[in-house]
Protein backbone atom coordinates (compact mmCIF):
# COMPACT_ATOMS: atom_id res chain seq x y z
CA UNK A 1 0.00 0.00 0.00
CA UNK A 2 1.40 3.10 -0.86
CA UNK A 3 1.06 5.99 1.19
CA UNK A 4 2.41 10.14 0.71
CA UNK A 5 4.53 11.69 3.04
CA UNK A 6 3.39 15.07 3.70
CA UNK A 7 6.68 16.57 4.70
CA UNK A 8 9.12 14.48 3.19
CA UNK A 9 7.08 15.02 -0.15
CA UNK A 10 7.66 11.20 -1.33
CA UNK A 11 4.92 7.76 -1.95
CA UNK A 12 6.25 4.87 0.08
CA UNK A 13 5.02 1.81 0.60
CA UNK A 14 3.92 1.49 4.47
CA UNK A 15 4.43 -2.53 5.03
CA UNK A 16 8.11 -1.11 4.58
CA UNK A 17 8.00 1.42 6.98
CA UNK A 18 6.27 -0.92 9.52
CA UNK A 19 8.44 -3.35 9.22
CA UNK A 20 11.51 -0.86 9.42
CA UNK A 21 10.29 0.73 12.88
CA UNK A 22 9.41 -3.11 14.05
CA UNK A 23 13.56 -3.90 13.44
CA UNK A 24 14.23 -0.43 15.45
CA UNK A 25 11.96 -1.61 18.04
CA UNK A 26 13.46 -4.64 18.66
CA UNK A 27 16.92 -3.73 19.07
CA UNK A 28 15.95 -0.97 21.10
CA UNK A 29 13.52 -3.18 23.53
CA UNK A 30 16.54 -5.87 23.94
CA UNK A 31 20.02 -3.48 24.23
CA UNK A 32 18.16 -0.12 25.32
CA UNK A 33 20.00 1.67 21.78
CA UNK A 34 17.74 3.83 20.46
CA UNK A 35 18.45 2.87 16.48
CA UNK A 36 18.92 6.33 15.26
CA UNK A 37 21.99 4.95 13.61
CA UNK A 38 20.46 2.42 11.95
CA UNK A 39 16.96 4.36 11.03
CA UNK A 40 18.35 7.30 9.62
CA UNK A 41 20.11 5.38 7.23
CA UNK A 42 17.57 3.22 6.29
CA UNK A 43 15.13 6.37 5.45
CA UNK A 44 17.71 7.60 3.80
CA UNK A 45 18.08 4.54 1.56
CA UNK A 46 14.04 4.43 0.50
CA UNK A 47 14.40 7.94 -0.84
CA UNK A 48 13.54 10.25 2.27
CA UNK A 49 15.36 13.15 2.70
CA UNK A 50 18.32 13.38 5.45
CA UNK A 51 16.55 15.97 7.82
CA UNK A 52 13.30 14.44 7.94
CA UNK A 53 14.96 10.92 8.25
CA UNK A 54 16.99 12.13 11.31
CA UNK A 55 13.79 14.74 13.01
CA UNK A 56 11.28 11.59 12.18
CA UNK A 57 13.16 9.07 13.49
CA UNK A 58 14.03 11.08 16.91
CA UNK A 59 10.13 10.68 17.18
CA UNK A 60 9.74 7.10 16.53
CA UNK A 61 12.48 6.37 19.20
CA UNK A 62 10.64 8.46 21.97
CA UNK A 63 7.58 5.96 21.04
CA UNK A 64 9.99 2.42 21.19
CA UNK A 65 11.25 3.32 24.03
CA UNK A 66 8.84 4.37 26.00
CA UNK A 67 7.34 0.94 24.95
CA UNK A 68 10.14 -1.08 25.96
CA UNK A 69 10.82 0.87 29.27
CA UNK A 70 7.13 0.34 31.13
CA UNK A 71 8.17 -3.27 30.37
CA UNK A 72 11.66 -2.52 32.32
CA UNK A 73 9.68 -0.43 34.79
CA UNK A 74 8.07 -3.19 35.80
CA UNK A 75 10.50 -5.33 36.26
CA UNK A 76 12.23 -2.91 38.42
CA UNK A 77 15.21 -2.52 36.14
CA UNK A 78 14.70 1.31 35.55
CA UNK A 79 17.05 3.28 37.57
CA UNK A 80 15.35 6.40 37.38
CA UNK A 81 17.62 8.01 39.60
CA UNK A 82 20.95 7.44 37.71
CA UNK A 83 18.98 8.36 34.66
CA UNK A 84 18.53 11.55 36.35
CA UNK A 85 21.93 12.06 36.98
CA UNK A 86 23.32 10.83 33.76
CA UNK A 87 20.38 13.36 31.81
CA UNK A 88 22.06 16.66 33.99
CA UNK A 89 25.67 15.46 32.53
CA UNK A 90 23.92 14.67 29.15
CA UNK A 91 22.85 18.06 28.93
CA UNK A 92 25.73 20.06 29.96
CA UNK A 93 27.53 17.78 27.84
CA UNK A 94 25.11 18.51 24.60
CA UNK A 95 25.66 22.09 25.29
CA UNK A 96 29.59 21.91 25.64
CA UNK A 97 29.40 19.32 22.17
CA UNK A 98 27.50 22.51 19.93
CA UNK A 99 30.34 24.77 20.86
CA UNK A 100 32.30 22.08 20.15
CA UNK A 101 30.94 21.88 16.88
CA UNK A 102 30.58 25.01 15.57
CA UNK A 103 34.18 25.40 16.61
CA UNK A 104 35.54 22.59 14.63
CA UNK A 105 33.39 23.57 11.81
CA UNK A 106 34.86 26.75 11.57
CA UNK A 107 37.95 24.98 11.20
CA UNK A 108 36.60 23.52 8.03
CA UNK A 109 37.16 19.42 7.41
CA UNK A 110 35.77 18.46 10.39
CA UNK A 111 33.25 15.77 8.99
CA UNK A 112 36.59 13.81 8.31
CA UNK A 113 37.90 14.11 11.96
CA UNK A 114 34.52 13.43 13.63
CA UNK A 115 34.01 10.32 11.38
CA UNK A 116 37.63 8.93 12.03
CA UNK A 117 37.15 9.41 15.70
CA UNK A 118 33.48 7.41 15.94
CA UNK A 119 35.05 4.86 13.85
CA UNK A 120 38.36 3.99 16.34
CA UNK A 121 36.20 4.46 19.47
CA UNK A 122 33.23 1.91 18.09
CA UNK A 123 35.91 -0.21 17.26
CA UNK A 124 37.34 -0.18 20.81
CA UNK A 125 34.48 -0.23 22.81
CA UNK A 126 32.92 -3.25 20.30
CA UNK A 127 36.27 -4.92 20.55
CA UNK A 128 36.61 -4.38 24.14
CA UNK A 129 33.43 -5.73 25.18
CA UNK A 130 33.19 -8.24 22.47
CA UNK A 131 36.72 -9.94 24.29
CA UNK A 132 35.14 -9.55 27.82
CA UNK A 133 32.05 -10.86 26.97
CA UNK A 134 33.10 -14.05 25.37
CA UNK A 135 35.47 -14.78 28.24
CA UNK A 136 32.59 -13.96 31.21
CA UNK A 137 30.15 -16.82 28.99
CA UNK A 138 32.86 -19.30 28.78
CA UNK A 139 33.80 -18.78 32.11
CA UNK A 140 29.89 -19.24 33.10
CA UNK A 141 29.66 -22.24 30.93
CA UNK A 142 32.42 -23.74 32.73
CA UNK A 143 31.25 -23.15 36.11
CA UNK A 144 27.66 -23.93 35.05
CA UNK A 145 26.41 -25.68 38.20
CA UNK A 146 28.75 -23.13 40.68
CA UNK A 147 26.67 -20.15 41.49
CA UNK A 148 28.62 -17.86 39.79
CA UNK A 149 30.45 -15.13 42.60
CA UNK A 150 28.62 -11.64 42.04
CA UNK A 151 30.67 -9.73 40.09
CA UNK A 152 31.74 -6.60 42.79
CA UNK A 153 34.27 -3.90 40.89
CA UNK A 154 36.20 -1.65 42.96
CA UNK A 155 37.16 1.05 40.12
CA UNK A 156 38.63 3.86 40.48
CA UNK A 157 35.26 5.45 40.06
CA UNK A 158 34.08 4.53 43.54
CA UNK A 159 37.11 6.29 45.52
CA UNK A 160 35.02 9.62 44.49
CA UNK A 161 33.56 12.18 47.16
CA UNK A 162 30.31 13.47 46.61
CA UNK A 163 28.54 9.32 47.22
CA UNK A 164 25.24 8.93 46.42
CA UNK A 165 22.95 5.63 46.60
CA UNK A 166 21.41 3.80 43.62
CA UNK A 167 19.39 1.23 45.41
CA UNK A 168 17.88 -0.27 41.87
CA UNK A 169 21.86 -0.30 40.19
CA UNK A 170 22.60 -1.90 44.01
CA UNK A 171 25.39 0.89 43.37
CA UNK A 172 26.62 3.27 46.20
CA UNK A 173 28.95 5.99 44.30
CA UNK A 174 30.21 8.92 43.79
CA UNK A 175 27.72 11.24 41.27
CA UNK A 176 30.73 12.54 39.63
CA UNK A 177 31.27 9.24 37.27
CA UNK A 178 28.02 9.61 36.00
CA UNK A 179 28.11 13.20 35.09
CA UNK A 180 31.31 12.63 33.50
CA UNK A 181 29.75 9.87 31.64
CA UNK A 182 26.43 11.76 30.83
CA UNK A 183 28.79 14.83 29.56
CA UNK A 184 30.90 12.45 27.22
CA UNK A 185 27.76 10.88 26.04
CA UNK A 186 26.21 14.43 25.42
CA UNK A 187 29.56 16.33 23.25
CA UNK A 188 29.12 12.95 21.37
CA UNK A 189 25.33 12.85 20.53
CA UNK A 190 25.59 16.60 19.72
CA UNK A 191 28.04 16.23 17.53
CA UNK A 192 27.19 12.81 15.63
CA UNK A 193 23.99 13.84 15.64
CA UNK A 194 23.40 10.12 17.52
CA UNK A 195 21.11 9.79 20.80
CA UNK A 196 24.79 7.75 21.96
CA UNK A 197 22.80 4.82 23.27
CA UNK A 198 25.96 2.57 22.20
CA UNK A 199 28.22 4.23 24.18
CA UNK A 200 25.95 5.07 27.46
CA UNK A 201 25.29 1.33 27.33
CA UNK A 202 28.78 -0.35 27.63
CA UNK A 203 29.99 2.99 29.70
CA UNK A 204 27.55 2.43 32.35
CA UNK A 205 28.15 -1.82 32.13
CA UNK A 206 32.11 -1.31 32.64
CA UNK A 207 32.88 2.56 34.03
CA UNK A 208 29.67 2.71 36.74
CA UNK A 209 29.72 -1.25 37.09
CA UNK A 210 25.76 -1.32 36.87
CA UNK A 211 24.25 -4.20 36.16
CA UNK A 212 23.47 -5.22 32.50
CA UNK A 213 19.98 -5.67 33.21
CA UNK A 214 19.26 -2.51 34.89
CA UNK A 215 21.84 -0.60 32.11
CA UNK A 216 18.98 -1.12 29.37
CA UNK A 217 16.28 -0.25 31.07
CA UNK A 218 17.67 3.03 32.60
CA UNK A 219 19.44 3.73 29.07
CA UNK A 220 15.99 3.99 27.35
CA UNK A 221 14.88 6.65 30.26
CA UNK A 222 17.23 8.55 29.17
CA UNK A 223 17.32 7.88 25.70
CA UNK A 224 13.74 9.22 25.82
CA UNK A 225 14.49 12.50 27.32
CA UNK A 226 17.04 13.24 24.86
CA UNK A 227 15.15 11.99 21.76
CA UNK A 228 11.58 13.57 22.63
CA UNK A 229 13.85 16.95 23.04
CA UNK A 230 15.64 16.48 19.60
CA UNK A 231 11.97 16.15 17.94
CA UNK A 232 10.52 19.10 19.85
CA UNK A 233 13.86 20.93 18.74
CA UNK A 234 13.77 20.08 15.05
CA UNK A 235 10.01 20.07 14.79
CA UNK A 236 10.25 23.50 15.75
CA UNK A 237 13.06 24.99 13.91
CA UNK A 238 13.10 23.02 10.58
CA UNK A 239 9.49 21.98 10.56
CA UNK A 240 10.92 17.96 9.34
CA UNK A 241 9.51 15.89 11.35
CA UNK A 242 6.80 13.70 9.34
CA UNK A 243 3.93 12.70 11.79
CA UNK A 244 2.69 10.41 8.94
CA UNK A 245 5.84 8.61 8.61
CA UNK A 246 6.05 8.71 12.44
CA UNK A 247 3.16 6.63 12.93
CA UNK A 248 3.83 4.14 10.85
CA UNK A 249 7.36 3.80 12.14
CA UNK A 250 6.14 3.99 15.62
CA UNK A 251 3.39 1.47 14.95
CA UNK A 252 6.17 -0.99 14.13
CA UNK A 253 8.50 0.36 16.56
CA UNK A 254 6.41 -0.18 20.03
CA UNK A 255 5.34 -3.52 18.78
CA UNK A 256 8.99 -4.47 18.14
CA UNK A 257 10.26 -3.16 21.23
CA UNK A 258 8.00 -5.34 23.22
CA UNK A 259 9.08 -8.30 21.46
CA UNK A 260 12.80 -6.96 22.17
CA UNK A 261 12.31 -6.98 25.63
CA UNK A 262 10.79 -10.33 25.97
CA UNK A 263 14.00 -11.80 24.13
CA UNK A 264 16.07 -10.04 26.04
CA UNK A 265 15.11 -11.08 29.26
CA UNK A 266 15.42 -14.84 27.91
CA UNK A 267 18.94 -13.96 27.26
CA UNK A 268 21.78 -13.82 29.99
CA UNK A 269 24.02 -10.67 30.25
CA UNK A 270 26.80 -12.06 28.79
CA UNK A 271 24.88 -13.36 25.90
CA UNK A 272 23.56 -10.00 25.97
CA UNK A 273 26.61 -8.44 25.76
CA UNK A 274 28.41 -10.56 23.11
CA UNK A 275 25.44 -9.55 20.88
CA UNK A 276 25.23 -5.70 21.71
CA UNK A 277 29.39 -5.51 21.12
CA UNK A 278 28.58 -7.48 17.48
CA UNK A 279 26.01 -4.81 16.66
CA UNK A 280 28.69 -2.24 17.75
CA UNK A 281 31.65 -3.41 15.56
CA UNK A 282 28.92 -3.80 12.43
CA UNK A 283 28.42 -0.40 12.73
CA UNK A 284 31.95 0.74 13.12
CA UNK A 285 32.51 -1.67 10.07
CA UNK A 286 29.48 -0.02 8.25
CA UNK A 287 31.29 3.35 8.81
CA UNK A 288 34.83 2.32 8.00
CA UNK A 289 33.50 0.72 4.55
CA UNK A 290 31.72 4.39 3.75
CA UNK A 291 34.83 6.13 4.13
CA UNK A 292 37.03 3.44 2.46
CA UNK A 293 35.14 2.13 -0.43
CA UNK A 294 35.38 4.05 -3.73
CA UNK A 295 31.47 5.28 -3.71
CA UNK A 296 29.53 4.56 -6.56
CA UNK A 297 28.29 8.71 -7.00
CA UNK A 298 31.05 10.70 -6.31
CA UNK A 299 28.46 13.50 -6.34
CA UNK A 300 25.89 13.92 -4.54
CA UNK A 301 22.94 16.70 -4.10
CA UNK A 302 20.79 18.77 -1.49
CA UNK A 303 18.49 21.37 -2.23
CA UNK A 304 17.89 24.57 -0.33
CA UNK A 305 15.47 22.47 2.39
CA UNK A 306 17.91 20.14 2.43
CA UNK A 307 20.59 19.55 5.19
CA UNK A 308 23.18 22.46 5.97
CA UNK B 1 -12.43 14.15 -26.33
CA UNK B 2 -15.16 17.05 -25.82
CA UNK B 3 -12.99 18.92 -24.23
CA UNK B 4 -10.79 18.40 -27.35
CA UNK B 5 -13.54 19.22 -29.77
CA UNK B 6 -14.31 22.49 -28.03
CA UNK B 7 -10.59 23.19 -28.37
CA UNK B 8 -10.26 22.12 -32.43
CA UNK B 9 -13.74 24.17 -32.56
CA UNK B 10 -12.25 27.87 -30.82
CA UNK B 11 -9.06 26.52 -32.82
CA UNK B 12 -10.74 26.85 -36.01
CA UNK B 13 -13.06 29.81 -35.47
CA UNK B 14 -10.11 32.02 -33.81
CA UNK B 15 -8.16 30.88 -36.96
CA UNK B 16 -8.03 33.84 -39.15
CA UNK B 17 -7.45 36.57 -36.54
CA UNK B 18 -4.93 34.73 -34.36
CA UNK B 19 -1.14 34.52 -35.27
CA UNK B 20 -1.28 31.45 -32.77
CA UNK B 21 0.24 28.48 -34.98
CA UNK B 22 -0.42 25.48 -31.79
CA UNK B 23 -2.81 25.10 -29.75
CA UNK B 24 -3.14 22.94 -26.79
CA UNK B 25 -4.49 21.50 -23.29
CA UNK B 26 -3.52 19.17 -20.23
CA UNK B 27 -5.83 16.48 -19.03
CA UNK B 28 -6.18 18.02 -15.95
CA UNK B 29 -4.99 21.54 -14.93
CA UNK B 30 -4.43 20.61 -11.52
CA UNK B 31 -3.17 17.91 -9.16
CA UNK B 32 -4.05 17.34 -5.61
CA UNK B 33 -1.88 15.13 -3.55
CA UNK B 34 -3.75 13.05 -1.13
CA UNK B 35 -2.69 10.10 1.37
CA UNK B 36 -2.95 7.75 -1.46
CA UNK B 37 -1.19 9.59 -4.01
CA UNK B 38 1.77 7.78 -6.16
CA UNK B 39 2.21 9.16 -9.38
CA UNK B 40 -0.09 10.01 -12.16
CA UNK B 41 -0.57 10.45 -15.72
CA UNK B 42 -0.89 13.86 -17.15
CA UNK B 43 -2.13 14.06 -20.84
CA UNK B 44 -0.94 16.81 -22.97
CA UNK B 45 -2.90 17.20 -26.38
CA UNK B 46 -3.26 19.78 -28.92
CA UNK B 47 -3.59 20.50 -32.80
CA UNK B 48 -1.75 22.54 -35.29
CA UNK B 49 -3.18 24.78 -37.29
CA UNK B 50 -2.01 24.98 -41.06
CA UNK B 51 -0.01 28.14 -40.97
CA UNK B 52 1.10 30.32 -43.52
CA UNK B 53 3.60 28.02 -44.81
CA UNK B 54 0.77 26.06 -46.30
CA UNK B 55 -0.67 22.47 -45.59
CA UNK B 56 1.38 19.65 -45.52
CA UNK B 57 4.74 20.97 -44.44
CA UNK B 58 6.13 18.70 -42.06
CA UNK B 59 6.12 20.37 -38.59
CA UNK B 60 7.63 18.56 -35.26
CA UNK B 61 6.35 19.18 -31.70
CA UNK B 62 8.03 19.60 -28.60
CA UNK B 63 6.29 19.08 -25.40
CA UNK B 64 8.39 19.77 -21.82
CA UNK B 65 6.76 20.04 -18.62
CA UNK B 66 8.77 21.60 -15.81
CA UNK B 67 8.39 21.86 -12.57
CA UNK B 68 9.10 24.67 -9.22
CA UNK B 69 12.65 26.42 -9.48
CA UNK B 70 15.18 25.94 -6.67
CA UNK B 71 18.73 26.08 -5.80
CA UNK B 72 20.74 23.04 -5.29
CA UNK B 73 24.65 22.40 -3.88
CA UNK B 74 25.92 19.90 -5.66
CA UNK B 75 29.18 18.12 -3.30
CA UNK B 76 31.53 15.76 -4.48
CA UNK B 77 33.58 13.34 -2.63
CA UNK B 78 37.05 12.93 -2.73
CA UNK B 79 39.60 10.38 -1.88
CA UNK B 80 42.05 12.18 0.83
CA UNK B 81 44.79 10.43 2.42
CA UNK B 82 42.99 6.86 1.52
CA UNK B 83 39.39 8.03 2.91
CA UNK B 84 36.35 9.45 0.60
CA UNK B 85 35.04 12.52 2.20
CA UNK B 86 32.77 15.22 0.59
CA UNK B 87 35.36 18.13 -0.54
CA UNK B 88 34.33 20.66 -3.38
CA UNK B 89 30.94 21.72 -4.04
CA UNK B 90 29.31 24.04 -6.70
CA UNK B 91 25.69 25.80 -5.81
CA UNK B 92 23.79 25.31 -9.11
CA UNK B 93 21.57 29.30 -9.07
CA UNK B 94 18.04 27.60 -9.95
CA UNK B 95 17.45 24.13 -11.18
CA UNK B 96 13.42 22.29 -11.94
CA UNK B 97 12.82 19.85 -9.22
CA UNK B 98 11.37 17.88 -12.32
CA UNK B 99 12.04 18.43 -16.01
CA UNK B 100 10.21 15.84 -18.76
CA UNK B 101 10.83 16.52 -22.47
CA UNK B 102 8.47 14.34 -25.15
CA UNK B 103 9.26 15.13 -28.90
CA UNK B 104 7.87 13.96 -32.14
CA UNK B 105 11.69 13.13 -33.43
CA UNK B 106 15.12 13.05 -31.94
CA UNK B 107 15.83 16.58 -30.44
CA UNK B 108 18.84 17.50 -32.26
CA UNK B 109 16.80 16.46 -35.77
CA UNK B 110 13.98 19.02 -35.20
CA UNK B 111 16.15 21.29 -32.78
CA UNK B 112 18.95 23.71 -33.58
CA UNK B 113 21.57 24.51 -31.22
CA UNK B 114 21.06 28.14 -31.02
CA UNK B 115 17.17 27.68 -31.12
CA UNK B 116 17.95 25.44 -27.89
CA UNK B 117 20.17 28.07 -26.50
CA UNK B 118 17.35 30.22 -27.00
CA UNK B 119 14.37 28.63 -25.19
CA UNK B 120 16.21 26.37 -22.88
CA UNK B 121 14.87 23.17 -24.20
CA UNK B 122 17.23 20.72 -24.02
CA UNK B 123 17.88 19.74 -19.95
CA UNK B 124 21.67 21.06 -20.15
CA UNK B 125 19.99 24.28 -21.21
CA UNK B 126 17.02 24.01 -19.11
CA UNK B 127 19.16 24.03 -15.84
CA UNK B 128 20.67 27.05 -15.97
CA UNK B 129 24.21 27.40 -14.32
CA UNK B 130 23.65 31.04 -12.86
CA UNK B 131 26.13 32.03 -9.90
CA UNK B 132 28.56 28.89 -10.26
CA UNK B 133 31.02 29.09 -7.63
CA UNK B 134 34.25 29.81 -9.79
CA UNK B 135 35.96 28.24 -7.20
CA UNK B 136 35.78 25.21 -8.39
CA UNK B 137 37.72 24.62 -11.94
CA UNK B 138 35.81 21.73 -13.54
CA UNK B 139 32.07 23.13 -12.62
CA UNK B 140 30.11 21.44 -15.99
CA UNK B 141 31.16 18.57 -13.99
CA UNK B 142 28.66 19.13 -11.26
CA UNK B 143 26.22 20.17 -13.70
CA UNK B 144 26.64 17.13 -15.57
CA UNK B 145 26.49 15.43 -11.85
CA UNK B 146 22.90 16.41 -10.80
CA UNK B 147 21.45 15.97 -14.53
CA UNK B 148 22.88 12.30 -14.31
CA UNK B 149 21.49 11.73 -10.30
CA UNK B 150 17.97 12.94 -11.18
CA UNK B 151 17.71 10.95 -14.34
CA UNK B 152 18.37 8.08 -12.58
CA UNK B 153 15.75 9.35 -10.20
CA UNK B 154 13.11 9.78 -12.87
CA UNK B 155 13.12 13.57 -12.47
CA UNK B 156 14.44 14.34 -15.71
CA UNK B 157 13.39 12.61 -18.65
CA UNK B 158 13.77 12.91 -22.30
CA UNK B 159 10.98 10.55 -24.58
CA UNK B 160 12.18 11.03 -28.16
CA UNK B 161 9.49 10.17 -30.24
CA UNK B 162 6.86 9.92 -27.22
CA UNK B 163 4.84 12.63 -29.03
CA UNK B 164 2.32 11.11 -31.55
CA UNK B 165 1.13 13.51 -34.29
CA UNK B 166 -1.83 12.67 -36.12
CA UNK B 167 -2.37 13.70 -39.96
CA UNK B 168 0.45 16.53 -39.35
CA UNK B 169 -2.19 18.78 -37.07
CA UNK B 170 -3.50 16.63 -33.85
CA UNK B 171 -0.70 15.48 -31.46
CA UNK B 172 -0.57 13.84 -27.66
CA UNK B 173 1.49 12.56 -25.37
CA UNK B 174 1.63 10.98 -21.74
CA UNK B 175 3.99 12.80 -19.39
CA UNK B 176 4.63 10.46 -16.40
CA UNK B 177 4.41 12.76 -13.04
CA UNK B 178 6.50 10.38 -10.01
CA UNK B 179 5.49 9.66 -6.59
CA UNK B 180 7.79 12.47 -5.21
CA UNK B 181 6.85 14.86 -6.90
CA UNK B 182 7.09 18.21 -4.58
CA UNK B 183 3.85 21.21 -4.57
CA UNK B 184 4.19 24.00 -6.77
CA UNK B 185 3.50 25.72 -10.30
CA UNK B 186 4.56 23.20 -13.07
CA UNK B 187 4.93 25.16 -16.30
CA UNK B 188 4.17 23.00 -19.49
CA UNK B 189 5.26 24.40 -22.98
CA UNK B 190 4.47 22.92 -26.46
CA UNK B 191 7.35 23.77 -29.05
CA UNK B 192 6.38 23.63 -32.70
CA UNK B 193 9.53 23.60 -34.93
CA UNK B 194 9.69 23.73 -38.53
CA UNK B 195 13.56 23.03 -40.34
CA UNK B 196 15.02 23.39 -36.24
CA UNK B 197 13.24 26.14 -35.69
CA UNK B 198 11.06 27.15 -32.79
CA UNK B 199 7.81 28.68 -35.08
CA UNK B 200 5.30 28.46 -32.49
CA UNK B 201 5.17 28.20 -28.71
CA UNK B 202 2.15 27.67 -26.33
CA UNK B 203 2.41 27.94 -22.55
CA UNK B 204 0.08 26.29 -19.97
CA UNK B 205 0.00 26.00 -16.27
CA UNK B 206 -0.13 22.86 -13.51
CA UNK B 207 -0.92 23.79 -10.26
CA UNK B 208 0.60 20.87 -7.74
CA UNK B 209 -1.10 21.03 -4.09
CA UNK B 210 -1.38 18.98 -1.39
CA UNK B 211 -5.29 18.22 0.30
CA UNK B 212 -6.84 16.94 2.70
CA UNK B 213 -4.88 15.06 5.50
CA UNK B 214 -2.15 15.88 4.29
CA UNK B 215 -2.23 19.56 3.10
CA UNK B 216 -3.66 19.71 7.12
CA UNK B 217 -0.33 18.36 9.12
CA UNK B 218 1.60 20.49 6.43
CA UNK B 219 0.42 23.30 7.25
CA UNK B 220 0.21 22.51 11.02
CA UNK B 221 4.01 21.69 10.63
CA UNK B 222 4.84 25.08 9.48
CA UNK B 223 2.52 27.41 11.13
CA UNK B 224 1.97 25.66 14.57
CA UNK B 225 5.55 24.23 14.81
CA UNK B 226 5.75 24.05 18.94
CA UNK B 227 1.98 22.40 19.17
CA UNK B 228 2.73 20.38 16.10
CA UNK B 229 6.15 18.68 18.01
CA UNK B 230 4.02 18.59 21.28
CA UNK B 231 1.51 16.60 19.20
CA UNK B 232 3.96 14.24 17.47
CA UNK B 233 5.73 13.44 20.95
CA UNK B 234 1.96 13.01 22.88
CA UNK B 235 1.34 10.24 19.80
CA UNK B 236 4.52 8.73 20.35
CA UNK B 237 3.99 8.33 24.23
CA UNK B 238 0.68 6.86 23.68
CA UNK B 239 1.35 4.22 21.07
CA UNK B 240 4.50 3.08 23.60
CA UNK B 241 2.13 3.00 26.26
CA UNK B 242 -0.68 1.21 24.31
CA UNK B 243 1.45 -1.24 23.08
CA UNK B 244 2.77 -2.33 26.60
CA UNK B 245 -0.43 -1.97 27.63
CA UNK B 246 -1.34 -4.23 24.92
CA UNK B 247 0.96 -7.11 25.37
CA UNK B 248 0.37 -6.83 29.21
CA UNK B 249 -2.99 -7.90 28.57
CA UNK B 250 -2.26 -10.56 25.97
CA UNK B 251 0.18 -12.18 28.09
CA UNK B 252 -1.88 -11.66 31.40
CA UNK B 253 -5.39 -13.42 29.92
Amino acid sequence: MQIYLPIAEISVNAYLLLGLGGLVGVLSGMFGVGGGFLITPLLFFIGVPPVVAVATGANQIVASSFSAVLTHWRRKAVDIRMGVVLQVGGLIGSALGMVLFNYLKSLGQVDLLITLSYVVFLGAVGSLMFIESVVALRRSRKQSDAPRPQRRQRNWVHTWPLKMRFRTSGLYISVIPPIMVGMAVGVLAAIMGVGGGFIMVPAMIYILGMPTKVVIGTSLFQIILVAGFATLLHAVTNHTVDMVLAVLLLVGGVVGAQFGTQIGARLKAEQLRVLLATLVLLVCVKLAADLLIEPREVYSITTAGGPE
Amino acid sequence: MRRLSALLLALFLAAPAAAQDVIADLSQSRVSITARYSGLQILVFGAIRPGPAGVGVPYDVIVTVSGPLEPVTVRRKDRIAGIWINDAAVTIGSAPTLYKIATTAPLDQILSETEDLRHSVSIPRAIRAVGLTAAVKDAPAFTEALIRIRENEGLYQIHEGGVSLQEGTLFRTDIDLPSNLVEGNYHARILLTHNKQVVAEFDDVLGVQKVGMERWIYSLAQEQALAYGVLSLAIAIAAGWGASAAFRYVRGS
